[in-house]
């Protein structure tokens, strides 16, 4: 528990150097009438070991993934987080800070913004990246609007059902009472096929959005798929799991135009769904429509290297309604973690970590099939995540009997995908070990499998 | 051109038409004055041939350290020609601006297509408000 002095001498030299005598004082812009006249319905104050007990016993009742095996993924993901994002994250230089808008006094958060950006070029091999957005599907949105500026084209988005349900939730709330046409594309094969997009695509359309590996886990034939976008005059946005890039081919490898990811998976434990970090990386062409924040190198008046923010011009707070996005700040933390854990791990740290994931997910995935009850849901080649189906289609039964046995087997399909109600995914990271994943095979199997095997 | 024989738009866009092959063009840039208020000109884009603008539709963007700024077209019709070698050689704006500093071309539809712009009398006043 962080300490923080607060007492009555504090306040007074507090209201002192401000030149007040009370509290009260502060708030005497406030008309009376819209003022509180009594105390806060609380109950009594406790004490300092009062107050950990009682938080350490509500804490205690979370089921989080330090207590039980989290084979959850489908965005968010328990990849391991190395001591040292936390011990440099931590600092309060970068923890307290505020928005860089004087770079004489923000000189270290601007090279860490920097230096993410540079990192997201490298790890995506694309021209540029802006200093980050809130989180993944926000980040997708901006893709699109952006890829809606850049062709000058309103008329249509192609989104296949792969990519993340809740992504496509976000884009139907800001475009679903525009003009625009949002187009859901079928993927019964568990990946977009080429003979889908294309009897779609039209001169009107501005991007197609496909997630690679796709929410089923599956990977999408994105080469293809920009190929043939292109041909239309389209743009193809290409939402990215960080960690596959060990070892799948970059977004500028695949020709895409604008890359997107969710970058919790990049040092950033699983937090309740946030805050998270949106990447967002783009080709140079575009620069001028990137939206948010962006750091830039110079030098200053003695020719030292220096950071400033740059292209603000484009930024709402002086372009207005203007603006190339309506989000103005970026994800600072988050970023910073993700970029202390992309210099830690390295291109082959990067390689070590994708690599596991996928043999682990593979060895779960065989296991899993070599159960009769078990069948796969596509067959199309899949990274660390895959859509097992349940003959029996007992697939709440199934997940809450696992959870019984210590383990988060898996999210329900059919909450997004009433064909595949019979339907869950399993995700297995780098941190699963092979005891775990056959005691998730030995549970949802049907056997028994207490805890304590879990971890033998 | 002379700045005197030109027409001007509240947001300082000059218009100069001439009769070609029968049609009326307008060519269109920005006045000296833009050109003086923005100060460093680091970026432009122009819209595409082929593109049909009514009066105060958007052609294009100028950017200067500044401020980004939008370009409005002072007339209807349709765009037949872009200076496009012009985003490569922004210094000939602070130069030539009503020369080799104009933007667009564009084929006019309409009969009084300068009706309610200004003279260079009445924008030169229009200027000196805004210093």
């Amino acid at each position: 528990m962080p300490y923080i002095i607060n007492t009555a001498k504090d306040q007074q030299i507090m209201l002192e150097s401000i030149g007040l005598e009370s509290i009260e004082q502060l708030f005497q812009s406030i008309p009376s009438e819209f003022r509180l006249q009594q105390a806060l319905d609380l109950p009594a104050a406790l004490s300092e070991m009062e107050l950990e007990q009682h938080l350490g016993q509500l804490a205690a009742s979370n089921h989080d993934v330090t207590r039980k095996t989290c084979f959850l993924g489908g965005g968010s993901y328990d990849h391991f987080v190395p001591a040292i994002v936390d011990a440099i994250a931590s600092r309060s230089e970068f923890y307290t800070s505020y928005t860089p808008y004087q770079p004489e006094v923000s000189q270290g958060n601007l090279q860490a913004m920097f230096e993410y950006q540079s990192l997201i070029c490298q790890l995506t091999g694309m021209d540029v990246s802006n200093a980050s957005l809130y989180e993944g599907g926000t980040a997708t949105l901006e893709a699109v609007l952006m890829a809606m500026s850049v062709t000058r084209r309103e008329g249509k988005i192609l989104v296949p059902e792969s990519l993340h349900p809740e992504y496509r939730q976000i884009l139907q709330t800001y475009l679903g009472e525009t003009t625009t046409n949002l187009r859901t594309l079928k993927t019964p094969t568990g990946a977009l096929t080429l003979e889908t997009l294309e009897a779609e695509l039209d001169d009107q359309t501005a991007c197609v959005v496909i997630q690679h590996p796709n929410f089923f886990g599956s990977l999408e034939d994105v080469s293809s798929i920009a190929e043939l976008a292109h041909q239309h005059g389209a743009l193809v946005i290409h939402v990215f799991d960080p960690i596959s890039l060990g070892i799948l081919k970059r977004p500028s490898e695949l020709g895409v135009d604008i890359a997107i990811a969710e970058g919790q998976s990049l040092g950033t434990p699983l937090l309740y769904g946030g805050p998270y970090l949106g990447i967002m990386a783009c080709r140079e062409q575009f620069l001028r429509r990137l939206p948010g924040r962006i750091a830039g190198q110079t030098v200053d008046q003695q020719g030292k290297r220096c950071w400033v923010l740059t292209l603000q011009t484009r930024e709402q707070h002086i372009r207005r309604h203007k603006a190339t996005s309506n989000i103005c700040t970026n994800q600072g933390l988050l970023a910073l973690r993700s970029a202390i854990y992309l210099a830690t791990m390295g291109p082959q740290g990067m390689e070590e970590v994708a690599d596991l994931c996928l043999q682990k997910a593979r060895y779960a995935r065989d296991r899993l099939l070599a159960e009769n009850r078990f069948e796969a849901a596509f067959e199309v080649p899949a990274f660390k995540e895959f859509v097992i189906r349940d003959r029996e289609n007992q697939v709440a039964d199934l997940l809450q009997n696992a959870d019984q046995d210590g383990i988060l087997a898996g999210i329900p399909m059919g909450t997004w995908y009433p064909d595949l109600s019979d339907c869950f995914l399993v995700t297995v990271t780098e941190k699963r070990t092979k005891a775990e994943i056959d005691a998730l095979v030995q549970s949802l199997a049907g056997e028994s499998s207490p805890i304590s095997t879990i971890h033998a | 051109m002379k700045p005197e024989e030109l027409r001007y738009a509240e947001t300082h866009e000059w218009v100069h038409v001439s009769e070609e092959e029968g049609n009326q063009i307008a060519t269109i840039g920005i006045t000296a004055f833009a050109v003086e208020q923005l100060t460093d000109l680091v970026y432009l884009e122009l819209t595409d041939v082929g593109t049909s603008v009514s009066p105060g539709d958007e052609f294009g963007e100028v950017e200067s350290v500044k401020a980004v700024s939008s370009l409005y077209s002072p007339v209807a019709g349709e765009i037949v020609e872009v200076n496009t070698g012009l985003a490569d050689q922004l210094e000939i704006l602070n130069d030539a601006p009503y020369e080799g500093g104009w933007m667009i071309k564009v084929k006019i539809n309409g009969d009084q297509p300068l009706d309610g712009l200004m003279d260079h009398e009445t924008y030169l006043k229009q200027c000196s408000g805004e210093h």
